[in-house]
């Protein structure tokens, strides 16, 4: 096999090669143009980047277009579609099973700011360690378009003179930061250049690492006025940051200077390095800063994209539950079942 | 400590009672108080004060739900035969609640013992005439005991519950229980730290008691002896004999979310998992999950059990309604996965605090479509105990959810047992393949039906092998787990469930029958109907109906079932549901002309069900069987007017 078509895995102090293939998924059928697909593609792409191992992966969904994206990437990982906005908990009673599983939640915005948020938000209360991305068209695409709860106010339902929507919709970003979410970034479906070290970073960020990602709706809310356009994003997006990833092998000075990159290191040691473009002001370690900015940026109906939060001090769920260094999952009979005299000591204490 | 008894008046006892025959080691009291009223500790006390005699009892609060203030009642059974199960005449009513306290006389036997608080305003000895009526200055003789103490704030809060300890000694008057075990039964109550609280209750009996035989006839009927038949027994709820299940049966991933009347499961759970599967380091060999509701939390185990965990949840009726999507989902995507219903009075939240088996088919078909799954029906409390272990083992080797259906009754309630035995098979794992089996092997397709028993391979997230992957998917699949809607692949997959299920089914714990094989009357019961069953049958044998006995342990029920019902000419089925749900169940599945044989018997007030209830409708079949509808034991609370002195008693 060529060495072009191989990747190569580090994966708990040792290195193997896998074929590309193994990175890929079945070929989509989803719309030609739908974002999901762009996001698919960086996925892979950050995936493959990084030498994720697939084995140890394992990629879940909810309901909605959304939820077929985990079935077009790492195809040799275990995947699951869940029951509609109810992903993170199957997320989390995965990886309470397997600790050492690295975990990729794809929802939508019907699934998520919907059916969902209750189990989302809790996801974030928990900071369950997995990347929970937002595949957000503002509408139903699975059936025929109508409105989620992200769609904004005064849109409209499947073309400009359709109905409009009188009620104003959740920003996910607010809800994830309120929620308690460790890591909280927004981008756009065709902002490569953007999404793919957002990915890498969330991938390797330990806690909810939530990237609500504008994924346009190429059949029903991709019309001239939709604010989840194509056109429109690509119009009015404006990025906070210009976004590095670097690998935890790099050399990096720890210390920051006046207008100098913000690095934020994160738990494997990789850093992510943000080069503020317009709001030099904001404090990406601050909630609060993060708060003003979305209030400020939905006021001034600005697209903005980037990292807006981040949290790396914060024990992730797994490590709160401080289990045993085995997964649970993989115990042996004699560490999940007390002995014998275990059971008479106990009877003598009823 | 003061033991004087001379300060309160003697209360004449007025009423002969009409039987004075002692009654020996056979025995039932009933309390009446008020929630929140601190009532359980003398209450416990008393219980294990007969216990420690040696004589087999059990012991039941029937509350309301409530925090605080509103009427609650405690019933201890005595039975030297061992009958635990309730019994709804009480021998000797304590009253300490005027509100429920006439309500409560008319329920008594006749020849029972009321004892009351004197400052009662109602005339209580009026009601009846055949009742002996025994007043008690309880208050006075507490502030004896525990004298008024203007420094401590609390005094009336800590008098209050007190006063119970009062009608302890009482009681150990009339009924001889011995003080000496009464007062290591306080101990107990109050360990360690409470050690002063311990000798302000034992000071509280000796009041009561010194009073009672200062002012109260030694000669009553309701008597205990020593015997020895609790040695080497315990004295359990089906919670906790459960959450025992979930320590010795592995689990790994425990998920809940509190509902009554299964949150003390989890919590015993939970405490049993600490305490002893907690490394020197203090790591964890599980995870325990207080979910945000029940759809996170059988999400959670159906996550765990994906992802290879011993996973499970305990619920009751409501949790598993929002439990229903994923059940569904699990069944077609084949998790393991335990779900414990300890069941209480539907529908919604219909009667939260009071006992039903109303769940029994809601568990076996629950899901939407074609969904039919293995329902465990443990009848005692050692089996809450091994039918958990047992659950935990079929979920993985069947790779479906598994129900274990408690109640009320049987799992918040105190009862005698044999201490429980250690498994003796190891942990079952079912047909999981890791990543060496996968390369002996060569091929992989996840809902392929290797075996030909309808039971698929499985593999686990974090296998590394190439082949291992697959995705679990609720929407239709063909054996490789992909995506389809072919008729073929949809009707295929489905066909290998039911053959699953019947696979599952010769597997299943047998039922287990006794009895008279030759009798004419068979009697089929299930769950926590089981406790009243064998008092039941001695009734009946008095009354001259001889009976064989079929107890059903799981459902889909085995072919022993059927030959059972082969056997004998009418079948009364036990059912703690309005709609005889098992009876309907059986009836859809039974050949031939052998289901007209079953006759159900049902019982849905919400009491724990006695020996009465399947009793009396039993007889008056037998007299009548053209009588519409089916019999149901509820005769006392459809008619409270049907006179007790009528009723077929034992006694």
């Amino acid at each position: 096999m060529a060495s072009e078509a191989t990747i190569t895995v580090e994966s708990n102090g040792r290195s193997f090669a896998l074929p590309t293939v193994a990175f890929q998924g079945l070929p989509s059928t989803l719309c030609k143009g739908c974002g999901h697909n762009s996001i698919t593609s960086y996925l892979i792409e950050a995936c493959k980047s990084i030498g994720l191992n697939p084995y140890q992966t394992v990629k879940l969904s909810g309901i909605g277009c959304s939820s077929k994206t985990p079935a077009y990437f790492l195809q040799a990982s275990h995947g699951f579609n869940a029951l509609h906005g109810r992903m993170p908990s199957v997320a989390t009673g995965a990886l309470m099973a397997n600790a050492k599983l690295v975990c990729i939640g794809i929802s939508g915005d019907g699934d998520t700011a919907n059916i969902g948020l209750g189990q989302f938000k809790h996801a974030c209360r928990r900071n369950v360690p997995m990347v929970y991305i937002v595949e957000d068209n503002g509408c139903y695409g699975l059936t025929k378009g109508q409105f989620s709860a992200t769609a904004d106010l005064k849109a409209h339902l499947r073309r400009p003179t359709g109905e409009e929507n009188t009620i104003a919709p959740f920003d996910l970003c607010v809800e994830a930061i309120v929620g308690g979410a460790s890591f909280v970034a927004r981008s756009f479906a065709g902002d490569k250049k953007q999404l793919v070290p957002l990915l890498k970073a969330a991938i390797r960020h330990s806690g909810t690492a939530v990237i609500d990602i504008i994924s346009p709706c190429v059949t029903f809310n991709d019309f001239a006025g939709s604010t989840k356009s194509w056109e429109w994003a690509k119009d009015h997006e404006e990025p906070l940051q210009d976004v590095g990833f670097v690998p935890r092998l790099a050399e990096i000075e720890v210390e920051q200077k006046v207008g100098e990159p913000v690095r934020v290191q994160l738990h494997d040691g990789s850093w992510i390095v943000l080069r503020a473009l317009n709001h030099e002001e904001h404090d990406v370690k601050s909630r609060a800063s993060a708060l003003n900015l979305l209030e400020e940026s939905l006021r001034k109906h600005e697209f903005l994209t980037g990292l807006l939060y981040v949290d790396t001090t914060r024990d992730d769920f797994a490590t709160a539950l401080n289990t045993v260094a085995t997964p649970l999952a993989l115990l042996s009979d004699e560490a999940l079942r007390p002995s014998p005299e275990t059971l008479a000591k106990i009877m003598e204490t009823i | 400590m003061s033991t004087t008894s001379s300060v309160a008046e003697p209360a004449p006892a007025r009423a002969a009672a009409p039987k004075v025959a002692p009654v020996v080691n056979d025995l039932a009291i009933r309390v009446g108080t008020v929630n929140g009223s601190g009532s359980q500790s003398a209450n416990l006390v008393l219980l294990r004060s007969l216990y420690a005699m040696g004589i087999p009892c059990s012991g039941k609060n029937i509350f309301p739900s409530n925090i605080e203030g509103l009427p609650t009642w405690f019933h201890i059974r005595a039975s030297a035969r061992g009958y635990g199960a309730h019994r709804a005449d009480p021998d000797i009513l304590v009253c300490m609640n005027e509100v429920t306290a006439q309500d409560d006389v008319s329920e008594l036997k006749p020849g029972a013992i009321c004892l009351y608080r004197e400052d009662f305003s109602v005339d209580l000895p009026s009601l009846r005439d055949d009742v002996t009526f025994l007043a008690a200055p309880f208050y006075k003789l507490v502030e004896q005991a525990y004298p008024p103490d203007k420094t401590d704030k609390g005094y009336r809060d800590k008098l209050r519950k007190v006063v119970n300890m009062v009608y302890v000694g009482v009681l150990a008057s009339i009924c001889r229980i011995d003080m000496e075990a009464v007062e290591q039964g306080v101990r107990r109550e109050f360990p360690g730290r409470k050690a002063k609280a311990a000798e302000i209750n034992i000071a509280a009996v000796h009041t009561g008691y010194e009073w009672a035989q200062a002012n109260l006839p030694t000669n009553l009927p309701y008597r205990v002896e020593r015997m020895e038949s609790t040695q080497d027994k315990i004295l359990i709820e089906g919670n906790k004999a459960a959450a025992l299940g979930v320590l010795f049966g592995g689990t790994s991933v425990l998920t809940w979310y509190p509902i009554t009347p299964s949150s003390s499961l989890a919590e015993y759970a939970e405490g049993f998992l600490k305490q002893h599967r907690t490394d020197a380091e203090g790591r964890k060999s599980f995870a325990v999950i207080q979910a945000e509701d029940e759809l996170a939390a059988i999400g959670m185990a159906i996550g765990a059990g994906w992802a290879g965990a011993r996973a499970l949840t305990a619920t009751s009726g409501p949790g598993i309604s929002l439990m229903t999507e994923f059940v569904g989902m699990g069944y077609f995507a084949e998790i393991p996965v335990v779900i414990i219903d300890v069941q209480r009075m539907g529908p919604s939240t219909g009667l939260p605090t009071r006992t039903s088996q109303g769940d029994v088919l809601k568990m076996h078909l629950l899901g939407h479509g074609d969904c039919r799954h293995i329902v465990l029906l443990p009848g005692s409390v050692e089996e809450c105990y091994e039918l958990v272990i047992e659950a935990l083992d079929l979920a993985q080797q069947f790779q479906t959810p598994v129900f274990v259906a408690t109640d009320l009754d049987l799992g918040m309630n105190l009862w005698l047992s044999e201490p429980f035995r250690y498994p003796d098979k190891p942990l079952q794992r079912g047909k999981l393949l890791n990543a060496a089996d996968l390369e002996r092997i060569g091929e992989f397709a996840r809902y392929k039906d290797v075996d030909g028993d309808g039971v698929c391979y499985r593999t686990i997230p974090g296998t590394e092998n190439p082949m291992a992957a697959y995705f679990t998917r609720g929407t239709g699949h063909n054996e490789k787990s992909g995506y389809s809607e072919r008729p073929e692949d949809w009707k295929k997959n489905l066909d290998r469930l039911a053959l699953k299920l019947e696979t599952a089914r010769k597997a299943l714990p047998a039922p287990i029958i006794e009895g008279d094989p030759s009798a004419q009357v068979g009697l089929l019961a299930y769950g926590g109907s089981h406790v009243a069953m064998a008092e039941a049958r001695d009734q009946l044998q008095e009354q001259g109906v001889r009976t064989g006995y079929c107890r059903i342990r799981a459902l889909p029920v085995s072919d022993e079932v059927t030959h059972f019902i082969e056997r004998h000419q009418r079948v009364y089925v036990i059912e703690q549901n309005r709609d005889a749900q098992v009876t309907s169940l059986l009836k859809t599945t039974l050949r031939g002309t052998i289901a007209d044989r079953l006759v159900p018997v049902t019982h849905y007030s919400g009491t724990p069900i006695s020996a009465e209830n399947i009793v009396r409708p039993i007889l008056g079949w037998e007299k009548n069987p053209s009588g519409p509808g089916w019999p149901t034991g509820d005769v006392e609370r459809d008619n409270p007017h049907a006179s007790h002195v009528e009723q077929p008693s034992p006694e």
